[in-house]
C-alpha cells in the first residue's frame, strides 16, 4: 500500500510567482502515472518538491495518509519515496557496483549486508546486462544509456514503493529508451511499484502508463487514462505541441 | 654513501609524518571542500591534551589515545558548531573563521600552558641503529613508519571497503545525490572533520619529540610542508597525499643533509612550482570524466 497525495501543493523560488500552485494529485497505490507537460510546466519542481529538495510554501504531500511535508529528504528515502533526478545522476567518481550499493546503504542491519545486498544488487545486473558487464567500471567511463540504466537500477536496488523519474528518456537512443521503458513496466507490474514518471517523450511514457496527467504552468489540466490522453488530438495540439 | 643512506631513511620518516598530515588535509578536503588552514592549531590542542594525560598518568599510550579522542571531539566541534554556520556559497568566510581560529586556540594554549617550548620524551629511543657502522632508522623513526602505515591502512580500508566509508566518498563527490539516496550528507561531513583533526594530531604527537619540543606554534612548518605536500600530490587524492608526504619529507632531508636546514623549505616550493606548472590539479588528480 504507497499511495501518494499531494495536497494544494504552492513551490515557488524566491519572491517570484509560483511554480506549482495549489496542485493537487493523486497517484494511487501501483499506479504508473506519466507526467506530461511542455518545458517550463512545473514537472521537475513538483518531482523534487516531493523529495524536499524545492521550496513548498503551503500543501502538503502524503505517503499513505502519513505526512512527508516536514521530512528532510533522507527521511523521505527511508519512508519509500525515491527520484531519479534528470540527467543521469550517477556518481561518476565511484565504480557501478559502488553505485548500486550506494542505493541500498540507507537500509539498516541484515538487509544492507552481504547475502542479502548482494542479491538484491545481483538482480539488477539481470535486469541490466550491460551494467553486470561493467561492474568494476567507473562512473564516468559509461555511456549516456548506460548511466541512466545505472540510475534507475540504484533506485530499484532499494526497494522503494513510489519511484519518481524525471525524464529518463532525455538524450538516450529510441532503443535504449524502449529498453528503459520496457523494465519500468515490469518491475510496476511484478512489485506493485508505484510510479510517478515526468516525461517529454510523450508516446514511449504513455506507453507503460496507466493514466496520464498534464502539467501547464503550475496547474494540471489534464488528468485521464493514458490510451484516452494518446487518442485526443486536440488536447495533444494544445499542451504537448504534436 | 653513508650519509645518503642516513638522510634517506630519516627522510622516509618524516616524509611519513608529513604524509599522514597530507591525509588529513585531503580527508577535510573531499569532505567539506576546503582547505582547513586551522588544521596545525587544531592538531595542535590534543597534543596538548595527551602531553598533560602521559604527565599525570605516565602513560604514552594513554596519552596517545587521548590526542585521537580529543581530535575527533575537536573536529565535530569546529564542524557542527562554527563552520556549518558560515555561509557556505563561497569560501572566503570559511577561511577568514579558520584563521580567527587559528589565533583563539594558539593564544589560548599559551595563556593555559605558557608559550615556552616543552620537551617531549618519545616513547622509544632516538639513537639509530647501526648496520655496518651506517646509521639508519631509530626505534621511534620505525614507530612512526608503523603508526603511519597501520593509520593510512585502516583509512584505506575505511573509505573503499566499508558502507560508511562509500557514503563519506559519495557525500564528497555528489551531495545532491548521496541525500536522495538516503546518505545523511551533513552526518558524514561531521564525520570527515572528525577522522581528520584525529589523523592530524596524530601525525602533530609523532612529531613532537623529534623537533625542539611542544609550542603552540610546533605544527606549523608541518602543516606548511604537509599542505605543499598535498597539493603536489592533488588535494583530492589520498595516495598523492602519501606518495607526496614521503618524496617531501625525503627531499628535505636530502636538502638538509648536503646543503643547509635553511635551504630545504626553497626547494619545496620549488618542487611545488614545478609540479603545478606541469601538472595544475597535482599528480594524482582524478582523471577526466566522458561526457559523452
Amino acid at each position: 500500500m504507497s499511495t501518494l497525495t499531494i495536497e494544494k501543493l504552492t513551490v515557488g523560488y524566491g519572491d517570484g510567482a509560483p511554480v506549482l500552485d495549489g496542485l493537487e494529485l493523486e497517484v494511487p497505490d501501483g499506479a504508473v502515472v506519466a507526467l506530461l507537460g511542455a518545458n517550463g510546466a512545473g514537472k521537475t519542481t513538483l518531482l523534487r518538491s516531493l523529495m524536499g529538495l524545492a521550496p513548498v510554501r503551503d500543501g502538503r504531500v502524503l505517503l499513505d495518509g502519513t505526512d512527508l511535508t516536514a521530512l528532510s529528504t533522507e527521511d523521505r528515502v527511508r519512508r519509500g519515496l525515491a527520484l531519479v533526478p534528470e540527467g543521469r545522476s550517477v556518481v561518476v567518481e565511484l565504480t557501478v557496483a559502488e553505485n548500486l550499493r550506494l542505493g541500498t546503504c540507507w537500509k539498516k542491519g541484515r538487509k544492507n549486508k552481504g547475502p542479502a545486498r548482494e542479491a538484491a544488487v545481483g538482480q539488477m545486473y539481470e535486469l541490466f546486462e550491460p551494467l553486470a558487464r561493467r561492474r568494476d567500471a567507473a562512473g564516468h567511463t559509461l555511456s549516456g544509456g548506460e548511466r541512466q540504466m545505472l540510475a534507475l537500477a540504484r533506485a530499484l536496488v532499494g526497494e522503494p514503493d513510489v519511484l519518481l523519474l524525471d525524464e529518463p528518456s532525455l538524450g538516450l537512443a529510441p532503443l535504449v529508451v524502449a529498453q528503459l521503458l520496457g523494465v519500468l513496466r515490469d518491475q510496476a507490474a511484478a512489485t506493485g511499484l508505484t510510479v510517478l514518471l515526468a516525461e517529454q517523450n510523450v508516446t514511449g511514457a504513455l506507453s507503460v502508463a496507466d493514466r496520464g496527467v498534464v502539467l501547464s504552468l503550475g496547474e494540471v489540466v489534464a488528468d485521464r487514462p493514458a490510451a484516452e490522453l494518446a487518442a485526443d488530438p486536440a488536447l495533444r495540439h494544445a499542451y504537448l505541441g504534436f | 654513501m653513508e650519509r645518503l643512506v642516513f638522510l634517506l631513511s630519516t627522510g622516509l620518516a618524516r616524509g611519513a609524518v608529513l604524509a599522514l598530515f597530507a591525509l588529513s588535509l585531503v580527508i577535510v578536503y573531499r569532505a567539506a571542500r576546503a582547505v582547513n588552514f586551522a588544521q596545525a592549531a587544531m592538531a595542535i590542542v590534543p597534543v596538548y591534551v595527551a602531553f598533560a594525560v602521559t604527565s599525570a598518568s605516565g602513560s604514552y599510550w594513554l596519552g596517545l589515545a587521548s590526542a585521537l579522542v580529543v581530535g575527533a571531539l575537536l573536529g565535530a566541534v569546529v564542524e557542527r558548531w562554527l563552520l556549518r554556520l558560515v555561509p557556505q556559497d563561497n569560501p572566503l568566510p570559511g577561511i577568514i573563521v579558520a584563521i580567527g581560529l587559528v589565533m583563539v586556540l594558539q593564544a589560548g594554549l599559551a595563556i593555559a600552558f605558557g608559550p615556552d617550548h616543552r620537551p617531549v620524551h618519545a616513547p622509544f629511543s632516538q639513537r639509530p641503529f647501526e648496520i655496518a657502522g651506517v646509521g639508519v632508522l631509530s626505534p621511534y623513526d620505525l614507530f612512526v613508519l608503523v603508526v603511519a602505515a597501520v593509520v593510512m591502512g585502516s583509512l584505506a580500508i575505511l573509505f573503499n571497503r566499508t558502507s560508511v566509508g562509500l557514503q563519506l566518498r559519495a557525500a564528497a563527490f555528489a551531495p545532491e545525490t548521496s541525500r536522495l539516496l538516503g546518505v545523511r550528507v551533513p552526518r558524514m561531513v561531521t564525520l570527515g572533520w572528525m577522522l581528520s583533526i584525529a589523523t592530524a594530531a596524530l601525525a602533530a604527537l609523532l612529531l613532537v619529540p623529534t623537533g625542539l619540543g611542544l609550542d603552540p606554534h610546533a605544527a606549523d612548518v608541518l602543516f606548511v610542508n604537509a599542505f605543499a605536500a598535498a597539493v603536489i600530490g592533488g588535494l583530492d587524492s589520498p595516495v598523492g597525499a602519501l606518495v607526496a608526504g614521503l618524496v617531501v619529507g625525503v627531499l628535505a632531508s636530502l636538502v638538509t643533509g648536503y646543503a643547509s636546514a635553511a635551504t630545504a623549505p626553497l626547494a619545496v616550493l620549488a618542487l611545488l612550482t614545478v609540479v603545478l606548472l606541469v601538472r595544475p590539479h597535482g599528480l594524482f588528480a582524478a582523471r577526466e570524466a566522458r561526457t559523452a
